[in-house]
This record gives structure tokens, C-alpha cells and sequence, in this order.
């Protein structure tokens, strides 16, 4: 073979794997775009039809009496109060958990650590959903006594825990990145190591750290399966030590059995979701963006 | 050791200092005495051991794995291993400065006031002043005066390290230990801080390591000679350079190796 034939091969090699880089980067774009256009297809004729105002700070829901009522507000509040419970447990929780892997923790003791909350990251929220279920809400019954365990509580308990792997892994790289100048800068001049930690490296790492929050609430306000387990969902505004749902379950419990505007309502539930998960993204893109700013 | 000024109080003293890392001996036996409101600068070829003693004076060593110290090291006639001392309070008496410049990722007047508020709950007022008169005995003062809560990260290398200098005057130190201060610099700014070295040491006992034997020539009192791993002369920084007693010194001072 000459070497014009395989240069020409060559190049038509590297011509089709372009074509096939393209298409797959393609694939998620599309699929982005496509969820999108069918979520706003199937969400908005709902909202039109019930109004934006009734359904989203309308207060009760029963989606299935003769007259039915579409509120949504009791999901959407529960949802946030339910990340924000999560976060306000998860995030010292992970960021003392972070500091501890990169700055504190022996090799010894740091691997297992490490192993331990990659495997929290792997566990399948159904096992989540399932243990809060027989272990978590009992308990909170037993120690709240009440009737009935399953509760805003028990959903943040489990939520907590949920997000900590996120919170701990980009905090840990984050805080690794820091370079050790500064830490010996704080030592040099008298600093103990703790003040060193949370002085100077947890500072320098925030943009870090907020992203793996920000990451973490992402997780904690989309979980359906572990959520529906523990939280009771009866539709009622939250409070912390009733039966709660969450928009995620609002959507889950009844999908397969709704019909008509019922239906469509919960097609709904699942567009208000899904700007709020934009929402969540746009702060994550801008708190990376920001941090990058700040060091320079 | 012949310091030439047997008069005067050491304020840091080192007897048979030695220093292992791993099974590596870094320090071989290091005597020495280092007399307070002077500059005394080590010099000797990479290696040496200069930069690993100097960090032995304020205990940075300790932060290193593996590292293990025998022998005596005073300061003010107090050893510095003892158990009774507080190695945050040593570390604030003998103050440091690095190679290269590290400023915190933080404002001007953050850095600076980064060490008095860990050593005390100082009032704005006083934070003021700490600032001012740091970074005047810096030489910077004038130069970020308008620009105190802009990102220390936005100055020049230079001016940076005259930050770092600043902020550590900032805890009220006895001792200023630097390690190739301007090895990262400009030529201009190296002149900036060497001027500062005069100045310094009317307040301050300064201790600087160096590559540059100019600049040890011009800026120091005492010098000491290290090669790997001993202290091989020190004395005078005139005599040291101009009647070397070794003939290992002489050869390094002459150019013949190093």
C-alpha cells in the first residue's frame, strides 16, 4: 500500500470518529432539550387550566374527591423545608467530615473513612428508604412518642445522611487543592492547626465546598424512593413531626393510577421539580464560576 | 563557637543539634549562638542543611514526617522541645518567612491582621495600627495604602513578600527567620528588601538563609558557613568573607565550588 492510500485512510478514520464524537455529544443535549420541551408540553396545560396561582400556593390537594383541588404549596414547602433540614444536619456533618479525611486523619484511619462514605455514595436509595423505614421511624416514634414515626423528621434524618457523600467528596478534593503554603503561613505565625484548618484552608476552599453543598441539596430535593419510605406522605402542610409529601412523591405515589387532569396536574408537580433542579444548577454553575473569580 | 562578642546574652542557642530524616542525617552536631538585634546569615551549597536548621528554630519541623531532633536548642534560655513550651507561643516570638512569597487568599489588611486576632480579640482601632505601622515598617505602606481590602493576591512578588514581612511583624516577634526571602524576586525588589534588613534589625533579631553570597556579604553581621550537614565557620560576616579560618569556606567563598 502506498503511503498516499494510507494517509487517505487515515484521514477518513479520523473523519468518521469526529462524526462519532459529535453524535454523542449530541445524545445528551438532545435528550436535555427533548425532556425539556415535553416536560413544559405536558406540565403547562395543567397550570393553565387550575391557574398559577391556585395550583401553586393553593393549600390543599385531592386530586381524587368529586371536586378536586389542586395545591401544590403543601409538596413545594415540604420539599424545602425538607432540604433545608437536610442541609442544615448534612453540611457540618460533611464539611467536619471533609476536613477531618484532608487535614486530620491518619492514612490509616483516612482510607477506610474514604471507602466508607464512597460506599454511602453507592448505596441505592431504596436501602436508604428501607432501613429509615424499619429502623429510623420507629425510633423517632419511640423518642417523640408518636403514633406514627413517619415524618418531615424522619425524611431530613435520612436526607442528611443521603447528601453527605456529595458534600464530603468535593469538599475533601477542594480542601486538598489548597495549597500547603498557606497553612504553613497560618503555623508560622502561631496558629494552631484547628484555627489553621478553619481560618485559612476551609476560607481558601470555600467556592469548593459550596459546590458540593449546592450538589448535595440537588440529590436531597429530587429523592423520591428513600423520601416516600419514611415521610408518611399524607398531603398536609409540613410540620416537622407529621406526615409529609414531598414533590418527588406527590408525583410517585399517584402516576399510576391518575388520569384526565389529575394526571396532568402531576405532569405538573414534575415541571415545578425540574426548575427547581434548574435553579439549583444555575447557583452550582455560578458559585464555581464566582470561586474561580475570587482567586485571582 | 567564637562569636567574636562573648558579651552579649544569645537570644537562640543550638548545642550538638541533630537531626535525622528517616535514617538520613540532615544536621550533624550543629553549636551555635545568635546574638539578638542582628542579621545573621547562613550560607552554603544546595543541601546543605541551612534551610532545615533554620526551620528547626521555630519548631516547623515538627510538621514534617519522620523527622526526628536531638540535641539542645534555646531560646532566651529555654528549651524549645520541652514539654512546658507552647509551640504557638514559640512560633509567634520567632516569626517566618518563606521562599516564596504566600500571602493568604484574603485582603491586604487581612493578612496582617490575621495574627493579632488569633492571639487576642484586638479593636478595629488597634487593627488600624497594627496595619499601619507593619506595613510602614515594610516599606509598603505607601504604595497599598488605597488599596488595604483589595486581594493580597493582586500585588506584585515583591510586594507580596513585603506583605508576608509585615504580617509577620504583625504578632510581635523577637526573631524574623527568613528563608531565601528574595531567591523568587526581581533584582528590584530584592534591593527593596535588603534595605529592609537594616532596618529590621534595630527592632528585631533577623536570620536569614541565602543563595546569594552578595547578599549575605551585604546585609548580615554574623555569617555561618553549612556544608552537608555541618556548621563549618561563623563569625563576622567581613572576617568570615575576607579571613576565611577554613579552607573549605575559602574555596566556597572563592567560587571553586557551590
Amino acid at each position: 500500500m502506498s503511503v498516499k492510500n494510507i494517509m487517505r485512510i487515515k484521514n477518513a478514520i479520523e473523519k468518521v470518529m469526529n462524526a462519532v464524537f459529535f453524535v454523542c455529544g449530541m445524545i445528551a443535549i438532545a435528550s436535555v432539550v427533548l425532556i425539556t420541551i415535553y416536560m413544559l408540553l405536558s406540565g403547562l396545560p395543567a397550570i393553565v387550566e387550575i391557574g398559577p396561582i391556585n395550583f401553586l400556593f393553593g393549600t390543599v390537594w385531592k386530586s381524587t374527591a368529586k371536586e378536586p383541588s389542586f395545591g401544590i404549596l403543601p409538596f413545594i414547602l415540604t420539599s424545602l423545608w425538607g432540604t433545608a433540614g437536610a442541609a442544615l444536619i448534612g453540611v457540618p456533618i460533611g464539611l467536619l467530615t471533609a476536613v477531618f479525611l484532608s487535614k486530620v486523619a491518619p492514612k490509616k484511619l483516612a482510607v477506610p473513612v474514604s471507602a466508607a462514605v464512597e460506599l454511602l455514595a453507592g448505596i441505592p436509595s431504596v436501602v436508604y428508604g428501607l432501613v429509615g423505614m424499619l429502623v429510623l421511624v420507629p425510633a423517632v416514634a419511640q423518642a417523640f412518642d408518636l403514633a406514627n414515626g413517619a415524618s418531615l423528621f424522619s425524611a431530613i434524618l435520612v436526607l442528611s445522611i443521603m447528601i453527605l457523600p456529595s458534600i464530603i467528596s468535593v469538599s475533601v478534593t477542594a480542601l486538598n487543592a489548597v495549597p500547603p503554603e498557606y497553612e504553613e503561613a497560618s503555623l508560622a505565625l502561631g496558629a494552631t492547626k484547628s484555627e489553621t484548618y478553619f481560618k485559612v484552608s476551609v476560607p481558601a476552599a470555600r467556592s469548593g465546598i459550596a459546590a458540593g453543598v449546592v450538589l448535595g441539596i440537588g440529590r436531597a430535593i429530587g429523592e423520591a424512593m428513600a423520601v416516600m419510605m419514611v415521610a408518611g406522605n399524607v398531603a398536609t402542610m409540613p410540620e416537622l413531626f407529621k406526615s409529609v409529601t414531598f414533590l418527588t412523591t406527590a408525583v410517585a405515589k399517584e402516576m399510576s393510577y391518575a388520569s384526565g387532569l389529575q394526571r396532568q396536574a402531576l405532569f405538573s408537580i414534575a415541571l415545578v421539580l425540574f426548575i427547581f433542579i434548574m435553579i439549583i444548577n444555575g447557583v452550582l454553575n455560578f458559585v464555581l464560576k464566582g470561586g474561580n473569580k475570587n482567586e485571582k | 563557637m567564637e562569636n567574636g562578642m562573648e558579651n552579649v546574652t544569645p537570644i537562640i542557642q543550638t548545642r550538638n543539634l541533630v537531626l535525622h530524616y528517616g535514617s538520613f542525617q540532615a544536621l550533624k552536631g550543629i553549636d551555635m549562638d545568635i546574638l539578638p538585634q542582628e542579621v545573621t546569615a547562613f550560607i552554603g551549597p544546595s543541601g546543605c542543611g541551612k534551610s532545615t536548621f533554620l526551620k528547626t528554630l521555630n519548631r516547623m519541623q515538627d510538621l514534617i514526617p519522620n523527622v526526628r531532633i536531638d540535641g539542645k536548642v534555646t531560646f532566651h534560655g529555654r528549651d524549645i522541645f520541652d514539654k512546658e513550651v507552647d509551640v504557638t507561643w514559640l512560633r509567634q516570638k520567632i516569626g517566618m518567612v518563606f521562599q516564596k512569597p504566600n500571602p493568604f487568599p484574603m485582603s491586604i489588611y487581612d493578612n496582617i491582621a490575621y495574627g493579632p486576632r488569633l492571639h487576642g480579640h484586638p479593636s478595629r482601632a488597634q487593627l488600624d495600627e497594627i496595619v499601619e505601622r507593619t506595613l510602614r515598617g515594610a516599606a509598603l505602606w505607601d504604595e497599598v495604602k488605597d488599596r488595604l481590602k483589595k486581594s493580597a493576591l493582586g500585588l506584585s512578588g515583591g510586594q507580596q513578600q513585603r506583605m508576608c514581612i509585615a504580617r509577620a511583624m504583625a504578632v510581635n516577634p523577637e526573631v524574623i527567620l527568613m528563608d531565601e526571602p528574595t531567591s523568587a524576586l526581581d533584582p528590584a525588589s530584592t534591593m527593596k528588601i535588603e534595605e529592609l534588613m537594616t532596618e529590621l534589625k534595630k527592632e528585631y533579631t533577623v536570620v536569614i538563609v541565602t543563595h546569594n553570597m552578595q547578599q549575605a556579604a551585604r546585609i548580615s553581621d554574623k555569617c555561618a558557613f553549612f556544608l552537608v550537614g555541618e556548621l563549618i565557620e561563623m563569625g563576622p560576616t567581613e572576617d568570615v568573607f575576607s579571613r576565611p579560618k577554613d579552607k573549605r569556606t575559602e574555596d566556597y567563598i572563592t567560587g571553586r565550588f557551590g
